[in-house]
């Protein structure tokens, strides 16, 4: 049994506790059942299923911690992981940044399971798999995608009397489908948590389309343009920039919110060390975390316990909070700001953002733009200046030249050197968002956005 | 692999590593426990070769593995991780209807194990449904019980955790007490047993140890912060490593220490604080066209985007299209005989052979005997990296050696051996290339590297950057970065070092396929000169 109902988990972890003798005790219960097929050059490559659950338990001594780890939950298996996390406290070094463990908390409501998802079947992933090939032979093109789905939940409860649970299920599809003679290439990428949102053959449709249009692309010289970047385009640069937006980083003086006394000043006693309140975008600029969101829901509780509700970062252009750790907000005099957990305490996964935009659709955009350049998505995206969070890497897979409002040719991809700060200060329309990676983003036209060079690359 | 089995480390490098720990926590007295007995591994892995077979596989192959990890990290002047993992199980491959079919289990019981294998029978025939082009294998004669064992010193994992937390404090402490404000040393230990086991005959018992001692430092002053990350190699080696024997040093005049076969990290992280303070203070780079000078711990990353990857034989085909892209290092061009990789002193070969490298294996994980071969010739683009599945598509009838699974319960695929750049056979020092050089800048230690899906274009920065003027190094000077093309970058390869300052480094976390898997690469090279190459500066104001 991979997936645990809140009231077996409840039970397991409270058996679990009550073999403890440690100064602390917290657990950990994960378990998901997730499936996958990928596919290339028009046939399945791969397919697989893996169920997995996992007790993780941390007991503490003062300031001395140790975590085991175990698959399996007969009792004497239970007593077993508890004494070697005991044990392995025991000879931990001190960490003197150790935060003792929290009490209950409460959580608000989320729906982020589906019995769609969680029913999938190896014929039905092949199926999804079909819906992409077939159409793409169709037009003599080459098909290759990936399809996952998952069904998971995450329990963690401790001594003090925290318990938190939440039950999800996920499905992600990608597809890069390409011209036989490889000067085309297009790609697309949904995830829901509802696998009856997913439509993988009408999403391969996008991809066959851009695939056939970016056919004979057209040089452009490298500069500044006009963009319009799609959702998948901008989800990273803005998941490494709140990566970037942490409080502690910000006070040591090593992150883009730091605050420094200008050159040839000297530090004043008791200044502001970092950047909160402080406008640095377009005032269209609001970004939040919300579990309960409709669309992308997470769980509503951080890795430690405490209830997560929804959190602007950054509201119209100004930075509204910054994400520290227990440790850091105490020592500091501030509120604690966490981020829902995204898969175990020290595990993490893609963190969920929603940037607010308008009600213009891609299409819509496009047809407003009188000259532009469209993007799909951004790819080996990587941090040249931490400082001003300057970033680097090449369109792929459908840049078009946009002229009066129509695409009027693919052209050869670009290099990029851009950062999002600079980006989300020069706005100039945010179009509906949409669901990517977890997040909900919207299409955004960007003016002065800088393309240092050309690749030959498909 | 599963997100939840990524460890975070946050504040580590440039906004933080993601790094994968398979397994389960233990003590640390458990990494040293005896392994399963190798008579008993046998036993197990004929249950499975022999259930397979019943179900009908025309080939099947085990693989027993025990799989063990210990991480250690400080911060500043604390410990703020020590982690020990164990992970174990068998996983089991088989080829029926001619397709290839796959399942794994941790559960080492006799049942269990024939179970596993008729699931991987079911999974091969259920996938044949799709199957047209059936799987051909090159021949491999089985070489019965044979062992293999990574030639280490020192075995880190029973070196002990209060010597390697004092090694890492000992760090910190230098690069703290000479410039940086905040560092983050770590020790990543890897210790493979693996037992592979295949119906050609093949019972291969193998002990495969690997170690990285990354460290990555932060100095702050008026302006701004710089960062500096160690020179120091993952390898396949034991805790020797870290001895820090002196001749394995290699001092450029006026600029840095390399480090070989030996890594001195507490000098590399005292030189680190001081070379932060210089950052600070150093001069932007005037951009347009330099001679690079690229410094071993440098160029091998530069190798591993634009020579190891291209050469994958998988991605040329299309297989790795929806992830990590394609190549443009296409049949045609392998086919004519004439395709200029490089200039005609460049000579790239692939092996699983050289001794303490990432990829050295006496097997690869199809049972396959390692070896080295050319990839360029002369600057001519002469093969790839093909596995027994592969081979034949480029004409060949004896597989590469360079299949590889991250753990017993992935399924094995090609992945990249070590590529490497053979040294000038004129045994020449690093000072003897720069000292031709009027103006051009020499770049040490790997910074920011990204590339295209096919491979062409691509934008490399560094840790170090030199400034060379006459022959000369004059001063360090900073934000850095070049562009290039991977075709037209080889071919403005004018001069390498000779064999006395070859260095191996490596990328001990290289990730490949859906879903995503690790393995660990060297990449040996010496001191190389490239001409005439854009330099873009990476300043820029913004906020």
């Amino acid at each position: 049994m991979a997936i645990y109902t809140e009231q077996q988990a409840k039970e397991l972890l409270t058996k679990v506790i009550s073999f403890s003798n440690a100064d602390e005790c917290e657990c950990n219960l994960d378990g998901s059942n997730t499936g996958n097929i990928r596919y290339a050059r028009n046939t399945v490559s791969t397919a697989g299923e893996v169920s997995d659950v996992t007790l993780a338990v941390q007991s503490c001594y003062g300031k001395r911690t140790g975590v085991a780890t175990i698959n399996e939950f007969d009792d004497a298996s239970l007593k077993k992981v508890v004494e070697r996390s005991e044990e392995l406290a025991r000879v931990a070094p001190e960490n003197p940044e150790h935060m003792p463990n929290l009490g209950a908390h409460k959580y608000s409501s989320v729906n982020a399971w589906h019995q769609s998802t969680a029913s999938v079947t190896p014929e039905d992933r092949a199926a999804a798999a079909g819906a992409s090939i077939t159409p793409s032979k169709k037009n003599g093109l080459i098909a290759s995608g990936y399809l996952n789905d998952a069904e998971s939940f995450n329990a963690v409860m401790n001594a003090k009397g925290m318990f938190a649970y939440h039950l999800s299920t996920n499905v992600n599809f990608t597809a890069t489908i390409r011209t036989e003679d490889g000067t085309g290439s297009g790609w697309v990428s949904r995830d829901f948590n509802d696998v009856d949102k997913m439509d993988t053959g009408k999403a391969s449709s996008v991809a066959i389309q851009k695939s056939m249009g970016s056919v004979d692309a057209k040089e452009m010289e490298p500069g500044k343009y006009t963009v319009i970047l799609e959702p998948a385009a901008s989800v990273t640069l803005l998941g490494n920039m709140f990566g970037n937006m942490g409080q502690r980083g910000a006070d040591e003086g090593r992150s883009f919110l730091s605050k420094k006394p200008a050159e040839g000043e000297e530090p004043v006693e008791g200044a502001p060390t970092n950047r909160l309140g402080e406008k640095m975008f377009d005032e269209r600029v609001t970004i939040y975390s919300d579990p309960a969101h409709p669309e992308c829901p997470t769980a509503p509780w951080s890795g430690d316990g405490r209830n997560v509700d929804k959190t602007v970062w950054i509201k119209k252009g100004v930075i509204n909070a910054m994400p520290n750790s227990r440790y850091w907000a105490e020592k500091t005099g501030v509120d604690y700001m966490p981020t829902a957990y995204t898969g175990g305490g020290i595990f993490g996964g893609n963190q969920q953002l929603v940037m607010e935009g308008g009600d213009e659709s891609l299409e819509d955009m496009i047809k407003n733009t009188r000259r532009g350049v469209l993007v799909t998505r951004l790819w080996y995206i990587r941090q040249l200046d931490p400082q001003t969070l300057l970033y680097t890497g090449l369109t792929r897979d459908g840049t078009f030249y946009i002229e009066d409002g129509e695409i009027k040719y693919p052209i050869k991809n670009f290099r990029f050197n851009e950062s999002p700060i600079v980006m989300l200060n020069n706005i100039e329309a945010l179009g509906k968002p949409v669901r990517i990676n977890g997040s909900m983003i919207p299409p955004m036209k960007i003016r002065d956005f800088t393309f240092s060079s050309l690749s030959d690359a498909v | 692999m599963d997100r939840r089995k990524f460890i975070k480390l946050t504040g580590v490098g440039m906004g933080g590593l993601m790094l994968p720990i398979p397994g389960s926590f233990i003590s640390a007295a458990e990494l040293t426990a005896n392994p399963m007995d190798v008579a008993a591994k046998k036993q197990l892995a004929d249950i499975a070769l022999n259930a397979a077979k019943a179900s009908g596989a025309t080939y099947v192959d085990a693989r027993i593995g025990r799989y063990l990890n210990q991480f250690i990290t400080a911060q500043e002047k604390r410990i703020s991780n020590v982690v020990n993992t164990e992970s174990a199980g068998i996983g089991i491959r088989v080829i029926a209807n001619g397709t290839w079919g796959f399942a794994a289990t941790s559960n080492m019981s006799t049942d269990s194990i024939a179970k596993t294998a008729a699931q991987a029978v079911a999974v091969a025939k259920a996938n044949s449904k799709f199957q047209t082009d059936p799987v051909k294998l090159a021949p491999v004669k089985g070489v019965g019980e044979v062992s293999w064992k990574t030639p280490i010193v020192k075995n880190a994992m029973e070196i002990s955790i209060q010597d390697k937390v004092d090694l890492l404090m000992e760090v910190n402490n230098a690069a703290l007490d000479n410039g940086a404000n905040y560092i983050t040393s770590i020790l990543f230990l890897v210790n493979e047993q693996k037992y592979f086991a295949s119906s050609d005959g093949s019972y291969i018992d193998q002990d495969v140890h690997r170690l990285w001692a990354p460290f990555f430092a932060t100095g702050i002053g008026p302006g701004g912060f710089k960062q500096r990350s160690g020179l120091g190699n993952p390898v396949g080696m034991g805790f020797e490593y870290l001895d820090g024997d002196p001749t394995e040093q290699i001092q450029i005049q006026g600029a840095n220490v390399g480090y070989r076969w030996s890594y001195d990290m507490v000098r590399d992280a005292k030189e680190a604080g001081q070379q932060l303070q210089a950052k600070l203070k150093a001069r932007s780079v005037e951009p347009g066209k330099y001679d690079l000078v690229l410094d071993p711990h440098h160029l091998m990353l530069t190798i591993h985007e634009s020579v190891g990857h291209p050469l994958e034989l998988d991605r040329v085909l299309g297989y790795e299209a929806n992830y990590a892209g394609t190549s443009f290092a296409t049949l045609d061009k392998w086919k004519s005989k004439t395709f200029n990789y490089g200039s005609d002193i460049v000579n790239l070969f692939a092996d699983k052979t050289q001794t303490n490298s990432l990829g050295y294996v006496g097997y690869d994980d199809e049972g396959v005997k390692t070896k080295e071969w050319d990839l360029v010739k002369d600057g001519i683009l002469v093969n790839y990296q093909a596995i027994r599945d592969q081979v034949h598509i480029i004409d060949q009838d004896e597989s590469h050696g360079c299949c590889y699974s991250q753990s017993w319960s992935d399924v094995q695929f090609q992945r990249m051996p070590n590529v490497s750049l053979r040294p000038n056979t004129e045994d020449l020092s690093a000072d003897d290339i720069i000292k031709d050089v009027e103006n051009g800048i020499y770049i040490v230690g790997r910074g920011s590297f990204s590339i295209d899906q096919q491979r062409y274009n691509f934008q490399f920065g560094g840790q170090l950057f030199y400034e060379i003027k006459d022959g000369k190094i004059t001063e360090q000077i900073e934000d850095v970065a070049y562009q290039s093309n991977t075709q037209e970058f080889w071919n403005s390869c004018v001069k390498m070092a000779g064999q006395s300052d070859y260095r191996v480094g490596g990328s001990f976390f290289d990730g490949k396929g859906q879903p995503p898997q690790v393995s660990a690469v060297s990449h040996g090279c010496p001191t190389t000169r490239f001409n005439n190459i854009n330099v873009i500066n990476t300043a820029r104001k913004a906020g």
